[in-house]
């Protein structure tokens, strides 16, 4: 894939991409929502049964998609993690690279910034490049998304496609258009059912 | 210099093999762990046996997460680390598999006590048991091996009915610990 950086990108809205990411998935797909304003518009865009949305872990959304992953092979897994979120758990990218699970997907909303505690500027936001890192990591498939089309192209090849993909969204300031349920173990019980494991 | 040096006596020398069984009557069949050296002869174990699918992970939270992933996902799983592991945990501990009430299973050995040669994993030990209980995870200490199959799988069973994680402490009076070698 093309190597392009997110300063060099157009920005994209999370919940606008989201709602497009959703409405590609018509195979009960898995999803997984990171913390904060990436599980607030999951959440926004309908509460399909296969989404689980976590409530704290900062960082472990990647992590846990790839628990899903694992024990449900024939499933594809999608994870929506925070480029903050992502920084904290960096190291899951090369152990996402070397268990090379064929079925998980995942995005990463980069806007350069620690939005929902304020905005504080985060490493992404001076030039931290994390499609480039999780090159480094050993992931193969992964690639910014230039804008909505591209990232279309490239999120439907990646469901098709086996393996383990990241795309990267630039992202732009809007916040999350509304919040999530904060019941974990409702939330978890419809998620198991979501996905018949109950 | 002492004059008494610890030799790590094992209580049991198979206590490796009677987790890997108690695993499997539990149906745990994914392990995520960071590496200890106590516990390499179950880390090798579940490396050989084909029943299991072992993850190495980067930190005990990814562990954490990918059991929580699996068992959620109807696959139970076991996360193994060592005390300063479980030390960094207490975050996801709590707004995770508790809050969510998602049974991960634990298995830590426990280093910094019964002739630690290593101040900071002394201490570090003393943090484990104070968060294990403010973050809501069932925990035993294990010490003796003709008590290790009831305990484990009396408290995985405990873990799975009242989906409440829980944390198996491999006592080196059980494994026969880490000492400073000669
Ligand atoms: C371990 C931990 N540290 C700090 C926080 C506070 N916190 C919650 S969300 C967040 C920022 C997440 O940033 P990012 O993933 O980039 O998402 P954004 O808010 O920008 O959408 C922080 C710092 C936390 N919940 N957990």
């Amino acid at each position: 894939m093309q190597q392009e950086t997110s300063t060099s990108a157009g920005l994209m809205n999370r919940f606008e991409v989201t709602k497009r990411i959703v409405g590609m998935l018509k195979a009960e797909e898995a999803v997984i929502g990171g913390i904060g304003n990436t599980n607030f518009d999951l959440w926004a865009t309908g509460q399909r049964p296969q989404n689980f949305y976590m409530l704290g872990s900062m960082g472990l959304a990647f992590p846990i998609a790839l628990g899903v992953a694992l024990a449900q092979p024939e499933r594809n897994v999608v994870a929506l993690e925070g480029d903050g979120s992502l920084l904290m758990q960096v190291g899951c990218l090369a152990t996402i690279a070397m268990v090379a699970p064929t079925n998980l997907k995942m995005i990463v909303f980069d806007n350069g910034m620690y939005q929902i505690t304020g905005g504080q500027k985060a490493a992404t936001g001076f030039g931290a490049d994390l499609i480039a890192m999780a090159r480094g990591a050993g992931l193969a498939e992964c690639a910014w998304a230039a804008d909505e089309n591209d990232l279309e192209e490239k999120f439907a090849r990646a469901l098709a496609t086996p393996g383990p993909f990241l795309i990267g969204v630039p992202t732009d300031g809007k916040k999350a258009v509304a919040t999530t349920d904060r019941d974990p173990p409702r939330l978890r019980e419809s998620f198991m059912r979501g996905i018949g494991a109950k | 210099m002492l004059a008494v040096e610890g030799r790590g006596s094992v209580a049991d020398a198979g206590w490796h093999e009677t987790l890997i069984e108690v695993f499997k009557g539990a149906g745990i069949s994914l392990v995520t762990y960071v590496p200890d050296n106590v516990l390499r002869p179950l880390i090798d174990g579940v490396h050989a046996d084909p029943y299991f699918n072992v993850v190495p992970t980067t930190r005990e939270e990814e562990a954490v997460g990918i059991a929580s992933g699996s068992i959620m996902a109807g696959v139970n799983a076991a996360v193994l680390m060592q005390t300063s592991g479980l030390a960094t945990l207490a975050n996801v501990l709590a707004s995770l598999p508790s809050v969510y009430q998602i049974p991960v299973v634990m298995v830590v050995s426990e280093r910094g006590v019964l002739g630690e040669f290593n101040r900071g994993q002394a201490l570090v030990a003393k943090t484990m048991r104070p968060i294990l209980d403010s973050a809501g995870v069932d925990h035993c200490t294990i010490r003796r091996g003709d008590e290790l199959r009831f305990m484990a799988e009396r408290t995985i069973l405990q873990a799975l009915y009242t989906r409440t994680p829980a944390a198996l402490i491999l006592s080196p009076l059980l494994t026969g610990g880490k000492t400073i070698k000669k």
